[in-house]
């Protein structure tokens, strides 16, 4: 059987200006001081961040309404779609006697993956993923994020949704809207 | 009374102006120790899953950890004094982990980065070590799923400060806070 293609050429041995290793060294050479004129890449990181963007999935947090009122009803949404399940919810009544709201509200933030599950689960809009993504901690325990200091991360979050405005049996404000559902309401 | 031909008011005040001060700086061994310590941590990469990616990222020139002094990656766990566990840690895995962490010498320090490594993360099943704490005593969480390079230096610049701190603890230093282990026969 004939040979197929070419035959491969490979380099005979190396001269007396290749047998002193100088070409190479200074071909090496020429390649480290081409990429000492490029731009620079490094991000100096603690002076300099990423401007990450707007929905970016960082750590989840709780929000308040604009009058300070924590919007979780403890519905468990979360607790349930969380793959991980590092969310741990238990209820509370609350003294409008409609909504119950959470007594706890852990976050372990060792479990969490930042799916974003939980945001786009929840039907009261009151958990969400925060640009934060450089915690560190020093043990597990630590690591537990309680229902304040999750509601410290959010902050105050306004938007289209006020259940308290049309859902409480004492504050009701126009005639029509008691104890109508959600779908009447709108 | 005159000495090398001066009067008393006229000789220069050596209490005030200490020559020696000025080319000599005076510190604790152990903090002389820990400095060079903590700018010198050679991570052993025990990298076993997707945060390896990540691990690798903050080597790279981008985030370059070479600037922390940490860019000196062993893969022998006798060079290295710093282990980084990213990744899942599977029951099969935990010995060899184990192992490699009993085969560094002290001191040394762990970071459990990402939520696997943590606490388990998604998988609370059975093949998988729930948190690598479980097996080696852990320093530094690092949440995430993986945690960003960002993270992951955050981490490296808490152990520094660990390494410091443990230095001025004093008692702890040679055993970098892990009990000092027992020598059979004595």
């Amino acid at each position: 059987m004939p040979p197929v293609g070419q035959p491969v050429k490979r380099p005979g041995p190396p001269g007396l200006l290749g047998r002193t290793y100088l070409p190479s060294i200074l071909k090496g050479m020429w390649i480290t001081l081409r990429h000492m004129f490029r731009p620079k890449v490094t991000m100096q990181y603690p002076e300099e961040r990423w401007q990450v963007p707007e929905n970016y999935r960082g750590l989840p947090a709780l929000v308040r309404d604009d009058q300070g009122r924590v919007k979780c009803v403890a519905c468990f949404l979360c607790e349930y779609v969380c793959p991980p399940k590092a969310i741990h919810i238990e209820a509370q009544e609350i003294d409008t006697g409609v909504e119950k709201g959470p007594r706890v509200f852990d976050i372990n933030m060792l479990r969490c993956i930042m799916c974003g599950y939980c945001e786009e689960v929840c039907p009261e809009q009151a958990i969400f993923l925060t640009p934060e993504y450089t915690t560190v901690g020093l043990s597990r325990k630590e690591m537990i994020y309680d229902k304040e200091r999750l509601l410290k991360m959010g902050g105050t979050r306004t938007d289209p949704i006020k259940k308290w405005s049309r859902l409480t049996r004492s504050g009701a404000q126009a005639p029509g809207m008691t104890g109508a559902g959600r779908d009447a309401a709108r | 009374m005159t000495e090398n031909g001066l009067t008393q008011a006229e000789r220069p005040q050596r209490e005030e102006t200490p020559a020696l001060d000025q080319w000599v700086m005076t510190t604790r061994l152990a903090d002389y120790v820990a400095w060079g310590r903590k700018n010198s941590l050679w991570p052993m990469p025990m990298g076993l899953a997707c945060c390896a990616i990540e691990l690798m990222a903050m080597v790279a020139p981008r985030y370059d950890v070479a600037r922390f002094g940490a860019e000196a990656l062993r893969f022998s766990p006798r060079q290295a004094d710093l282990m980084i566990v990213a990744g899942t840690v599977t029951k099969k895995m935990a010995p060899a982990v184990k192992r490699i962490f009993d085969q560094m010498p002290e001191p040394k320090w762990v970071i459990s980065m990402g939520a696997c490594a943590s606490s388990g993360g998604m998988f609370r099943s059975y093949p998988v070590v729930q948190g690598v704490d479980e097996i080696i005593p852990v320093d530094v969480y690092i949440p995430g799923c993986p945690p960003r390079p960002e993270a992951l230096i955050e981490g490296i610049m808490l152990v520094q400060k660990l390494v410091e701190e443990r230095a001025r603890a004093g008692r702890e230093k040679a055993h970098a806070g892990h009990e000092v282990p027992a020598v059979a026969g004595r």
